[in-house]
């Protein structure tokens, strides 16, 4: 399948994470996975509508899943590594059948497990993501050419037209940041920016 | 009432709307109860922690969601009950079709079984194990309720004793 994987060049994270942040106008809930992508929305500054993992590793598109769907009416974007994305790869058959309207999910591939020595992933090798998605069912799915490409590609609302993923080729530069640990002030920081009580009563509020 | 009744019934009155389950013979009045009412949304994931991930990430949106599973799909959520549900105080409620015990015929599910109260319990994860019909409705409605006041996950086990086990059971054992 040809999906223009050879074509995307290889980008920096941090710089296009900062890029989607300042994009970010509608309180749009933003999901990081563990490690780098995780570190680089904290170094793109604080937003009470970031959630953050610190463990769980392949969790992010589910949980941005499960947002994506109690509160449709917000977009909702999912940060992934390449080799969190393998772990979890059914979650993408998932998302594909649920078909949330508000759900971005944006894979930052460098083809190595960075965190852990930088051992290649599938994704270095012989699997394009970008295929396995359309494989499993995403209407849209593509590969980031190049930075203005990607300031192209999220110029939209967040909140329709999806499911969407993006995948960018990035480098093996060390994140900018680091997130936080203590979960417990994660989430209700998370719940007090999406508006929800800590019952997540939709009935009672 | 019917146990599948029972428990749709307390999801109901206590707003749990999400239904992320993994397919198993004995919920299966269960999900297909959840799937064809329209109170319900019902997510059938591919893995069991998957599942995990959409419910936490439902409540944290405000919708209250539960996750249907059976005993070997249990042993699969380690990692995301440890680092996930219970360090974010995320009010999962799980309920756990029991195989392994009072006619199983598979041996995998009969050694995955013994896992299961063992993690619950190093986990912290208050269960109960739902044997009669009696009882459902008081177990459920009062733990649900709990689960959400306390901010802590919730296990119901559903015992053979209550559902009648695996239908399929009969055929091969010996």
């Amino acid at each position: 399948m040809e999906t223009g994987r050879r074509l995307a060049s290889t980008l920096n994270r941090a710089a296009l994470t900062r890029r989607l942040v300042q994009r970010l106008t509608h309180e749009e809930a933003v999901v990081a996975g563990i490690g780098n992508a995780n570190f680089d929305l904290a170094a793109a500054g604080r937003r009470s509508q970031n959630f953050s993992m610190l463990g769980s590793m392949g969790l992010a598109c589910p949980i941005a899943l499960g947002v994506a769907l109690a509160q449709p009416a917000r977009g909702v974007i999912a940060l992934e590594g390449d080799g969190s994305i393998l772990m979890m790869l059914g979650s993408l058959a998932t998302i594909a059948n649920v078909k949330p309207r508000n759900l971005t999910i944006i894979i930052w591939d460098n083809g190595i497990y960075q965190i852990t020595g930088k051992q290649p992933t599938a994704t270095g090798g012989a699997t394009d993501i970008v295929a396995v998605a359309l494989g499993a069912g995403f209407p849209r799915a593509e590969w980031v050419r190049d930075e203005a490409h990607f300031a192209t590609l999220i110029e939209r609302r967040f909140d329709e037209g999806g499911p969407t993923l993006l995948a960018a080729k990035i480098d093996d530069k060390p994140a900018e940041g680091l997130q936080e640990r203590d979960p417990a002030l994660i989430r209700h920081r998370f719940m007090a920016g999406l508006g929800v009580g800590r019952g997540a009563a939709p009935d009672r509020r | 009432m019917i146990w599948s009744d029972a428990i749709l019934a307390a999801f109901k009155e206590n707003a749990v709307r999400l239904i992320a389950y993994v397919p198993d013979n004995v919920l299966t009045p269960l999900i297909n109860g959840a799937a064809a009412d329209d109170a319900f949304v019902a997510v059938c994931a591919t893995r069991e922690d998957e599942a995990v991930g959409i419910v936490s990430g439902a409540y944290m949106g405000g919708l209250r969601s539960a996750l249907l599973m059976q005993t070997s799909g249990f042993a699969l959520t380690g990692n995301a009950l440890a680092s996930l549900v219970v360090p974010y105080q995320i009010p999962a409620i799980l309920v756990i079709s029991e195989r392994g015990i009072m006619g199983e015929f598979n041996i995998g599910q009969t050694l995955v079984a013994r896992t299961m109260r063992p993690t619950l319990d190093a986990l912290g994860i208050v269960h109960h194990t739902l044997t009669d019909e009696s009882k459902l409705r008081f177990i459920l409605d009062t733990s649900i309720k709990q689960a959400f006041t306390t901010q802590a996950p919730v296990a119901f086990i559903l015992s053979p004793l209550l559902t009648g086990g695996n239908p399929a059971a009969s055929a091969h054992l010996i």
